[in-house]
């Protein structure tokens, strides 16, 4: 698309888009070199700032923190998925209350910021007099969370799909449940497998909400290494780090979205889908939002 | 209901701090969300390349982190002091427009090839056609997920009250330290967050349906 909106460049304008170029990029490193320089001014870029990472206990501590990120991430994926694949075929019944019930409830954990979830099962729960636990609040509001949209996007899937499919099966003599669970939740999840992974990214960078509720994932340990004086107070250093980590690790979940759209796009089982509404769900949410109820 | 009446000198500002952070976030990011799509689809490589580079940093960058960066080690610039509100409004422009230039590039992506042509037939430049063309087309066929876009920004303030702003998401901690309950609180806000969810789901509504007559 991007080609249609301008002419091929002639001679005047390929100069003129040289001179943009070259605008655009003394202006981002100028930009950049200032941030890099004030940080360097104030020392932090020194040395003695970056030894933290040469410390073995330090490096075991980090990777602790990376791995309690991950089973955060992981445990909150899985829980989603399983969520969101009830929650989908409990919309899509036949039985009006059940589809109202799990209408009302995923629409009601679209609405409400995580953070506040979190707070609610960390800070709530022990005025009844319930144990928990930051990794219990941190899993169960990213559960509710994203299994909510996950089930949105489910749900678009499956309604995306061809009639045909549902029409064959029950011709078939498969019965309900069979026909949701063996014919069309399969393909819905093949077909909407980069919208889910692009979900997934999303509960991935969520689980820095921990932070908030004293959950010692990443940005946690980060932070507790910024502020040790023994180091020097490396805050920016241990910043960078941590940001280049999670920024790595999102971006190994994308190319998997990427790729495994690539592949789909070669699979003969794959099914041309009627709508796009999936996408349009994660791109709205994508901010770690909702969206309308019902879209 | 006691927690609510008790507190309404906390209930009533913080939520407005809220909506304030939110419409500031949101204009700013609204802005700058758009000029990122127009640098991702402009005829200078270079700019392409700026903004795709913007959009995917902060893409796959956690919000917590955009905060924890600006509120921690902005000062350590020493340029000019700002306060927590500010900042506050600075990390969730910064982080939505990734998400806002995403939205309105889908968005030019759907509007008709024949438009630009046709567009560029009348001898109309880059900008005008960007910009008195495709954009006016373009925003409208993306209302619905750039209000969800703005919803999620309007959750996502509620991350500011764990950097010493002073809104909704931080109630409970003040209720807490009246002695209240904070769970008692903590629904209110949630309620609160509903309400304001709801709003802008109407006016979404409302947006598409008179907009998808529109074209």
């Amino acid at each position: 698309m991007s080609t249609v909106l301008f002419d091929t460049p002639g001679p005047k304008s390929r100069i003129r888009y040289r001179l943009y170029a070259a605008l655009g990029i003394i202006v981002v490193l100028a930009l950049i070199a200032f941030v890099v320089y004030r940080f360097a001014d104030s020392g932090q870029f020194a040395g003695r700032k970056w030894e933290w990472l040469q410390y073995a206990q330090v490096q075991r501590d980090l990777g602790s923190a990376v791995v309690a990120t991950l089973e955060a991430f992981a445990l909150g994926a899985v829980f989603a998925l399983v969520f969101g694949a009830i929650f989908a075929a409990g919309r899509l019944s036949e039985h009006a209350w059940l589809r109202w019930i799990c209408t009302v409830i995923v629409e009601f954990f679209r609405a409400i910021p995580l953070l506040i979830m979190m707070f609610f099962f960390y800070y709530g729960l022990p005025t009844f007099g319930v144990q928990t636990s930051p990794l219990f609040a941190v899993v169960l509001g990213l559960t509710l969370y994203n299994g909510s949209v996950l089930a949105e996007v489910f749900r678009a899937g499956v309604l995306s799909l061809p009639k045909g499919q549902s029409e064959a099966a029950y011709a078939l003599g498969m019965r309900k449940t069979q026909v949701m669970f063996s014919i069309l939740l399969p393909q819905a999840i093949r077909a909407m497998l980069p919208s889910i992974i692009s979900q997934l990214v999303v509960l991935l960078k969520d689980t820095a909400l921990g932070f908030l509720v004293t959950y010692p994932e990443l940005l946690y340990y980060a932070r507790y290494i910024g502020t040790q004086g023994a180091f020097g107070r490396p805050l920016v250093p241990s910043t960078l780090v941590a940001a280049a980590i999670y920024i790595v690790m999102c971006l190994l979940l994308t190319a998997l979205a990427t790729y495994l759209e690539k592949h789909n796009r070669r699979n003969k089982k794959h099914i041309e889908t009627t709508d796009n509404r999936a996408e349009q769900i994660v791109l709205g949410a994508a901010g770690g939002g909702a969206g309308a109820p019902g879209i | 209901m006691d927690v609510l009446l008790d507190n309404l000198d906390l209930f009533g500002p913080f939520f407005l701090t809220t909506i304030e952070l939110f419409l500031i976030a949101g204009v700013a990011s609204l802005v700058l969300g758009t000029i990122l799509a127009m640098l991702r689809v402009s005829p200078v490589p270079v700019l392409r390349a700026i903004g795709a580079t913007y959009v995917t940093l902060l893409r796959n960058t956690p919000l917590t982190l955009v905060f924890a960066f600006l509120v921690f080690a902005y000062p350590l610039l020493d340029i000019v002091k700002i306060d927590y509100f500010p900042t506050a409004a600075v990390a969730l422009t910064l982080y939505t427009s990734a998400f806002i230039c995403e939205v309105v590039r889908s968005g030019i992506n759907t509007v008709p090839v024949g438009q630009a042509e046709a567009a560029r037939a009348l001898g109309l430049n880059f900008g005008q056609v960007l910009g008195q063309v495709v954009l006016p087309q373009a925003m409208r066929s993306v209302a619905p997920p750039m209000i969800s876009t703005l919803i999620a920004l309007l959750k996502n303030t509620t991350i500011a009250s764990g950097f010493s702003v002073t809104e909704a998401g931080a109630i409970r901690q003040y209720v807490s330290e009246r002695g209240g309950d904070q769970m008692v609180a903590l629904l209110w806000v949630a309620l609160g967050f509903i309400i304001l969810v709801l709003v802008l789901s109407l006016l979404q509504r409302s947006l598409e349906k008179r907009w998808s007559v529109a074209r």
